[in-house]
């Protein structure tokens, strides 16, 4: 060992984590989750109790694979080559993400391009739908009520700011935490994180104005399908973004992360800066043109 | 050069299972060994019960008229057989192969993410719970085909719902091992273990593991839209409200044509290992096949709607994808030469893994070839929905994929084990596979040509000679399989001890610096290559 461990100029030993039974029982979890989910969906409601277990084990799963993980980030067991994996792992992860908002963007794209304006073609008046006219945005031909599209430069807009910012603050952390400024590092942390939370809230207020002023709801046919799963699904992400910038700001508190050894900081930061730009092509595509 | 690592090292690693014994060592492990032990097992318990089902679909299929399920139940058993095989059985089987063998060919101590890659294997028993659960539904499992069109998909019942969760945490166990097995391999290599040094087994997963990163969630959308079309009134595919089934054929052959590679790509990584070695020559145009692999991957996203042409794509959009189609025979005909290039002038020898790469070689060629004629528009609008395209995958996924498995199994077997296969019967097992394999498929191209659809438990009295061929094939099959449990059982059991390096002409690192059989731990320190 110590013949080639100099000859490389490289860490030597890989530490490879001990067996553990968190990731079973986050299956475990997560089947007790999808067959509540299926018996509530269905119309049994005592699904619930079923999702509410699930729920409940994949929490504590999280809390203490989680806490193995940092136990082990803060007793020294991650040099510089364990930290290139997960820098690896969280982007390659990111990337995945991306392409699953990939598909509801391709929904969206589809409906604008193709299967409206195709609804409101010669043959389809004709044949089909007389009379239907393809504007977007449309709830399509059989849909009766009126709905009020979601405008852009309202609540939005100031969204998009409240992210953007949010962005820029946790860059300033991140600079913080390089120059070793705690303090600096916890303020900028937790004003990340209080943007977050406000741009949810904000987002929920806006939800409850669609539904009952707009009479915008999940099913206004392919506007209210495309708006709400990609606006759902981002607003879930940036959920979990702040809970995992909490986590964060707690270990910040605790005096966790070194200058130069923090990724849990940045690969968290990364997924954050990921919601923001997805955020973006929502704003873009969903709410403006 | 120092060939075998010493394995005793002073530096104190805890004993081999961590703490656990029993059960709860294969429920915890980190090791990549075990994980890719218990994947290959898994794989096999998946592919008797697909097999199964199948049986009974040829079974049905072995006269005309209706026998013993009825046409429903059928369907069922169609779309479970499809989704089974390929989530449960092909493609775990070769991320069996990559957790095995990976580490081992690049010297690294394990996967990256050790407990994570636990996590992507114990999602699968799981997720195959779920697909079981749908057949105690009422209205029993989905009878919508392994493609799950819509609308079908919005109208069916419970089960339904319990093969979507099942296809999310499919979906999940292939990501988090798609995100190991590239960070492995960008990250672990040994030092001098440069990326075109690697093995090809190791490049093909690398290319894999991208296809599955880019397109595993793009199917978990589409599962997700018919969630919500089924439950939560969207309308994401029905026209009525603006949306399209089209679209969702459009999204899943998006994620359908690149899988098919997901599924062969490993497979020809495998074929690339065996072949050298048993022609005791290195891989002829080594570097030629890297760039096929990766030009087959870029080009596997631009050809989905060769799956489509019957459904209403407008003649520009056919031709755009009958060309792109057509274009990808071009990298996959660089890898067939190179392949039979690699034997040319070699000292062959025809053990049983090489039997079995000759298996592909000529098979995965055919299907190739039927793949090809399927690309041409005006000829697929009448082949669309036959037999042909059985027969056609059949080829690129059993007689290639499953081939490749088979003589991945035996190449390696003795490597994990340290014990040898019985060879008569290795080769008694491959005969048979290989004929009953072409009587199932091979008359299916005829059945396809006279114009018998597919997925359909009935059809006309013409059809039924060929169908009677195809179904004994199918119970011969099945009943070979068991002969391969029991040579396995046997070497596990009582095979005779194998040398280090069982393979004259096998060059890898699990060959060349390992002994056999691999220690449960290998290459924690990096080893020294030159
Ligand atoms: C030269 C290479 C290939 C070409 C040109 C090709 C072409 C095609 C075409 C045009 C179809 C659609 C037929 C129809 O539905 O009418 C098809 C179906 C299919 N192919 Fe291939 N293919 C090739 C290789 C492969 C490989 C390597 C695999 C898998 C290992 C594969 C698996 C499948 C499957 C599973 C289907 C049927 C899907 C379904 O409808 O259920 N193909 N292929
Ligand atoms: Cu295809």
């Amino acid at each position: 060992m110590t013949q080639n461990a100099s000859t490389h100029g490289r860490q030597q030993h890989y530490s490879v984590p001990q067996p553990a039974p968190w990731p079973i029982m986050g299956s475990a979890a997560l089947l007790l989750m999808a067959i509540g989910g299926v018996f509530v969906m269905n119309g049994t409601r005592a699904g619930w109790a079923s999702i509410g277990a699930g729920f409940l084990l994949l929490v504590y799963m999280m809390v203490r694979w989680f806490g193995d993980v940092i136990r082990e980030s803060e007793g020294g067991k991650y040099g510089g080559w364990e930290d290139l994996s997960f820098r690896w792992g969280m982007s390659w992860f990111i990337f995945s993400e991306v392409m699953f908002f990939g598909a509801f963007f391709a929904a969206l794209f589809w409906a604008r391009v193709y299967s409206v304006p195709d609804l409101g073609s010669i043959e389809s008046n004709a044949l089909m739908w007389p009379g239907f006219a393809p504007r977007w945005p449309s709830a399509g031909p059989a849909f009766e009520e009126q709905f009020t599209p979601m405008a852009a430069w309202g609540i939005p807009a100031i969204n998009t700011l409240l992210l953007l910012s949010s962005g820029v603050t946790v860059t300033l952390a991140h600079w913080a935490l390089k120059e070793n400024d705690r303090r600096q590092l916890v303020l900028f942390l937790a004003l990340t994180v209080a943007l977050g939370v406000l741009f949810i809230g904000l987002q929920a207020y806006e939800y409850g104005h669609a539904i009952r002023e707009l009479n915008l709801k999940l099913s206004t046919g392919i506007y209210g399908s495309t708006f709400y799963m990609l606006t759902g699904f981002h607003g879930f992400h940036v959920t979990c973004g702040a809970i995992m910038l909490t986590v964060i700001l707690v270990r910040c508190i605790r005096g966790h992360f070194t200058p130069d050894h923090h990724f849990g900081f940045e690969g968290v930061a990364w997924y954050w800066h990921f919601v923001d730009v997805v955020w973006l092509g929502l704003f873009i595509f969903v709410y403006w043109l | 050069m120092s060939a075998v690592i010493d394995h005793d090292h002073a530096h104190g690693h805890h004993d081999h299972h961590g703490g656990y014994g029993g059960i709860m060592r294969w429920i915890t492990t980190t090791n990549h060994k075990d994980i890719g032990t218990l994947y290959l097992w898994f794989s096999f318990l998946m592919f008797g019960v697909g097999g199964i089902m199948a049986v009974v679909i040829r079974a049905e299929l072995f006269s005309p008229g209706l026998q013993f399920v009825n046409p429903d139940f059928f369907n069922q058993l169609t779309t479970m057989h499809g989704l089974i095989m390929i989530f449960g059985a092909i493609m775990p089987a070769f991320v069996g192969f990559a957790n095995w063998q990976i580490p081992m060919m690049i010297g690294a101590p394990d996967m990256a993410f050790a407990r994570l890659n636990n996590w992507s294997f114990w999602l699968l028993p799981f997720a195959a719970t779920l697909l079981a659960l749908s057949f105690l539904m009422p209205g029993g499992a989905p009878g919508v085909g392994w493609t799950m069109y819509a609308p079908l998909t919005v109208q069916m019942g419970m089960g339904m719902d319990f093969t979507i969760f099942a296809v999310h945490l499919l979906g999940m166990s292939s990501i988090l091992g798609a995100i190991n097995i590239i960070t492995t391999i960008l990250n672990l290599r040994a030092p001098g273990m440069t990326l075109l040094r690697m093995p090809l087994f190791v490049w093909t997963w690398l290319i894999t593991a991208y296809l599955l990163l880019a397109v595993m969630p793009v199917l978990a959308g589409a599962v997700t839209m018919t969630l919500t079309d089924r439950h939560f009134g969207t309308t994401f595919f029905n026209a009525a409200g603006g949306g399209d089934p089209v679209l969702y054929q459009h999204i899943f052959w998006f994620f359908g044509h690149p899988e098919v590679y997901v599924v062969a790509l490993p497979a020809f990584g495998v074929i690339s290992q065996v072949i050298p070695a048993f022609s005791r020559k290195p891989l002829f145009g080594y570097a030629s096949m890297v760039y096929a692999t990766s030009a087959i991957a870029i080009l596997s996203f631009i050809v989905w709607a060769h799956h489509m042409y019957t459904t209403g794509i407008p003649v520009s959009g056919q031709l755009f994808f009958m060309y792109a189609t057509i274009l990808i025979a071009v990298p996959t005909g660089v890898k067939v030469f190179n392949w039979v290039a690699t034997m040319w002038k070699g000292s062959l020898s025809f053990e049983t893994p090489m039997l079995f790469a000759l298996g592909f070689l000529f098979m995965f060629t055919l299907g190739g070839f039927t793949g090809l004629v399927l690309a041409l528009v005006p000829v697929d609008i009448q082949l669309q929905d036959t037999y042909y395209v059985v027969a056609h995958f059949h080829y690129v996924m059993v007689a290639g994929a499953l081939f490749a498995a088979f003589a991945g199994i035996y190449f390696w077997l003795p490597k994990w084990t340290g014990k040898m296969y019985d060879e008569t019967l290795g080769k008694i097992h491959f005969w048979l596979t290989l004929v009953f394999l072409n009587m199932i498929f091979f008359v299916q191209h005829f059945l396809g040509l006279a114009g018998m659809p597919r997925r359909i438990p009935d059809y006309p009295l013409m059809f039924e000679t060929w169908n009677k061929i195809s179904s004994l094939g199918a119970f011969g099959m099945g009943l070979a399989q068991l002969l391969f449990l029991y040579i396995v059982v046997k070497c596990i059991r009582s095979g005779a001890p194998a040398p280090q390096k069982p393979w004259e002409g096998a060059d890898s690192l699990e060959w060349t610096h390992l002994p056999t059989p691999v220690p449960y731990h290998s290459f924690e320190t990096p080893p020294v290559l030159h």
